[in-house]
């Protein structure tokens, strides 16, 4: 029987799913995916983590528990920072902690540090990870580049050639709330549904958001901040979107800066609207509805009715 | 120029004394009050952590005083510290005070230091390094002397036999020193408070709980914002240890000179069993810091974080298993400017109430009645 390793569908999964998938599946192990977060998973999670953990954390445990009697090891790395010279949020790193004190009844956790701060160098990180199972270096090599190969082609395919058509809207936030249609209430359906198209900070080149990044007068060295400004940035010189929709989660400590900073150099330097919506374990969807649906709203009657100067003193927007 | 710079605790007084011996015109702004908070939190982002509100609200005050530059430790790392200063300044630009920052980063090697250096000459341009140099020294000295007549008072606060007399000398004390011009006034004024304090008469055989003060510094620091938790538990007959200090704090900047030894590497070990690597912030230390005091019979701790810090949301996961496994009592306040002061100390005393019958347990063997 095939070894299982289960890997939790939350954090930073999303980053790098098809990476650790297909380096676990050529090792020859059974990777166990956690399904898409559902309610359970999110009151599974809530109840087990601590208190004021962000929501994203609240649903890693959450995945965790749905995965802990399906696999032998469950991998949850020490991720201490993503890109060189710069860090990420310190729950991150103490990520194995937190799971090991607050869940119960763990299968063995592979909780190998991931850090490509300073040297840049996930292969030896990986080639750790891979020694647990087999004791094969080749074996282990050839799987590492046979999975970054997938995971850099898929990486490249999300960037977007830049289209100049109307009617974009960017939705800014950490990747792992965007990209968990759960968490974020289906935010990109509904843009779609009113016509507008939705780009993502993660379709932007990376050398681009960097150049762009150097801008701010301050010190970037929060990964996930570095990527906002640019993005920030770039979307105030070239004017690409009609309308800014900040999706943070509630108690997030980077956020509470990165959302301020950006809102301020948007405020300061143009009129595009802007909007912060925050979402926490409490699901109520109709309010964050109603929201979204005012901001469509108003982007649409903004076009509408841009050259419409009123001749004779009526309101604007009553017909 | 004139500068002024935000309060942490007691810093304010070290930090005073170099910018006077520097010729640098120093604004202390007052005493972190209700005031502060206030200013703090109407202009601070929503969900940042309350020590950015508390210490905009005293940069603020300052600048009403007259101040036109803020002086301001920066850092890098995964705490959220590192970018107050920028956040401030653009935060300040916008509400109408132009002031200018001058920024020091931490200075944890020779070249931080240097640059710390540098940093103090361009802004007083009469001194010589030397004189900086040594004026560094000077404040080192004074925030260990400082932080040491504060370890004192709460060793006497729960012991004194006339109640009320140490709050009121230190009252006294913070009020003189805030008045005094330079390094030997000062530390004039510092010995003879703690002559003082030596002479106030203490019930010698006061038997008392021991309780540490565990968490996040600034909350630990700051009474303000713990709402005098030091003074409150030592009214009622505890005696308090701060297990974070500010002088303990840059020793631990300052371990890569030689002769300096910091208990940093202790406390790493202490906390090697439940968190081996430092995550950032003050999570770590936390954690060593309890498994070291349980060794060394405290009864209980208080954990103290601001909300939404995300180092101690780590450590603060971990803790339950501690307090199981090491059998020792933990309280965790998790502070933010609506903290009311009624429920904060109704679990205060609740807990307290814990620790003062496990204590009895303790002494008395078992009990006839509960079991």
């Amino acid at each position: 029987m095939k070894t299982k390793i289960g890997i939790p569908r939350a954090l930073f999964y999303y980053e790098f799913a098809s990476l650790w998938v297909n380096f676990f599946s050529e090792l020859g192990l059974e990777v166990i995916i956690s399904p898409k977060t559902n309610k359970k998973i999110i009151n599974d999670g809530t109840i087990a983590a601590v208190d004021d953990a962000c929501i994203p954390v609240k649903i890693y445990h959450g995945h965790v528990i749905n995965l802990r009697n399906k696999v032998d090891y469950l991998f949850i790395p020490r991720i201490m920072g993503i890109t060189k010279k710069e860090y990420i949020c310190p729950k991150f790193c103490g990520l194995p902690e937190m799971i090991k004190y607050s869940v119960k009844d763990l299968p063995k956790l592979i909780n190998t540090k991931i850090d490509l701060m300073k040297k840049d160098n996930l292969l030896n990180q990986m080639l750790e990870v891979g020694y647990i199972f087999i004791n094969d270096k080749k074996r282990i090599v050839e799987a590492y580049h046979k999975a970054k190969a997938i995971y850099d082609y898929e990486k490249s395919k999300l960037k977007l050639p830049l289209v100049n058509n109307t009617n974009n809207v960017v939705i800014m936030g950490h990747p792992y709330i965007l990209s968990d249609d759960y968490l974020n209430m289906n935010i990109k359906a509904k843009l779609k549904k009113a016509g507008l198209n939705y780009l993502l900070p993660e379709m932007f080149d990376d050398d681009i958001l960097t150049k762009y990044a150097k801008q701010y007068n301050g010190k970037v060295f929060w990964y996930f901040f570095h990527q906002m400004i640019g993005t920030c940035f770039y979307l105030l010189e070239q004017k690409l979107v009609e309308g800014i929709i900040y999706l943070s989660s509630f108690g997030c400590g980077i956020d509470s800066v990165v959302a301020e900073t950006v809102e301020r150099n948007i405020r300061r330097n143009c009129d595009i609207p802007f909007m912060l919506l925050t979402i926490d374990e409490h699901s109520g969807e109709g309010g964050f509805n109603t929201r979204l649906e005012a901001f469509i709203d108003m982007l649409k009657w903004r076009k509408q009715n841009e050259n419409y100067i009123s001749p004779y003193g009526n309101y604007l927007y009553t017909r | 120029m004139k500068i002024t710079f935000p309060h942490m605790g007691t810093t304010y007084i070290p930090v005073k004394m170099m910018l006077d011996e520097l010729n640098i015109e120093a604004i202390l702004p007052p005493n972190s009050n209700k005031r502060t908070l206030e200013i703090g939190t109407k202009i601070s982002p929503e969900a940042i952590c309350v020590p950015f509100k508390i210490i905009t609200g005293n940069i603020i005050e300052g600048i009403e005083l007259g101040a036109n530059t803020v002086f301001m430790l920066t850092g890098c790392g995964p705490c959220r510290f590192g970018i107050f200063s920028c956040l401030q300044e653009e935060i300040l630009k916008d509400i109408g005070y132009p002031v200018e920052f001058i920024t020091a980063d931490r200075f944890s090697n020779y070249e931080g230091l240097k640059e710390f250096i540098d940093r103090l000459k361009e802004v007083s341009e009469s001194n010589s390094t030397i004189k900086i140099i040594n004026t560094i020294r000077k404040g080192y000295k004074m925030l260990h002397e400082v932080d040491e007549l504060a370890e004192l008072t709460n060793k006497i606060r729960p012991r004194e036999v006339r109640k009320g007399e140490v709050d009121k000398k230190w009252f006294n004390f913070e009020n003189e020193i805030r008045k005094t011009y330079g390094y030997k006034a000062m530390m004039n004024i510092i010995n003879k408070y703690r002559y003082e304090f030596n002479n106030i008469e203490i019930d010698q055989d006061k038997d008392c709980l021991k309780i540490g003060l565990v968490g996040e510094i600034y909350t630990i620091l700051e009474s303000y914002i713990n709402l005098y938790i030091e003074r409150k538990l030592g009214n009622m007959g505890i005696e308090v240890v701060r297990m974070a200090s500010a002088s303990e704090f840059v020793k631990e900047q300052l371990d890569f000179i030689p002769f300096l030894k910091s208990d940093k590497k202790k406390i790493y070990r202490a906390a090697a069993r439940y968190l081996d690597i430092p995550i950032g912030g003050h999570a770590i230390h936390t954690i060593g810091n309890i498994i070291r005091g349980t060794n060394e019979g405290f009864d209980g701790f208080i954990h103290l974080l601001p909300f939404t810090c995300m180092p101690e949301i780590v450590a603060g996961s971990i803790l339950p298993t501690i307090e199981k496994e090491q059998n020792i009592p933990i309280l965790s306040l998790v502070l933010d400017e609506m903290t009311g002061e009624t429920g904060y100390m109704t679990r205060i005393e609740a807990f307290i109430d814990v620790v003062q019958k496990r204590r009895e347990i303790k002494n008395e063997g078992k009990r006839l009645y509960w079991n």
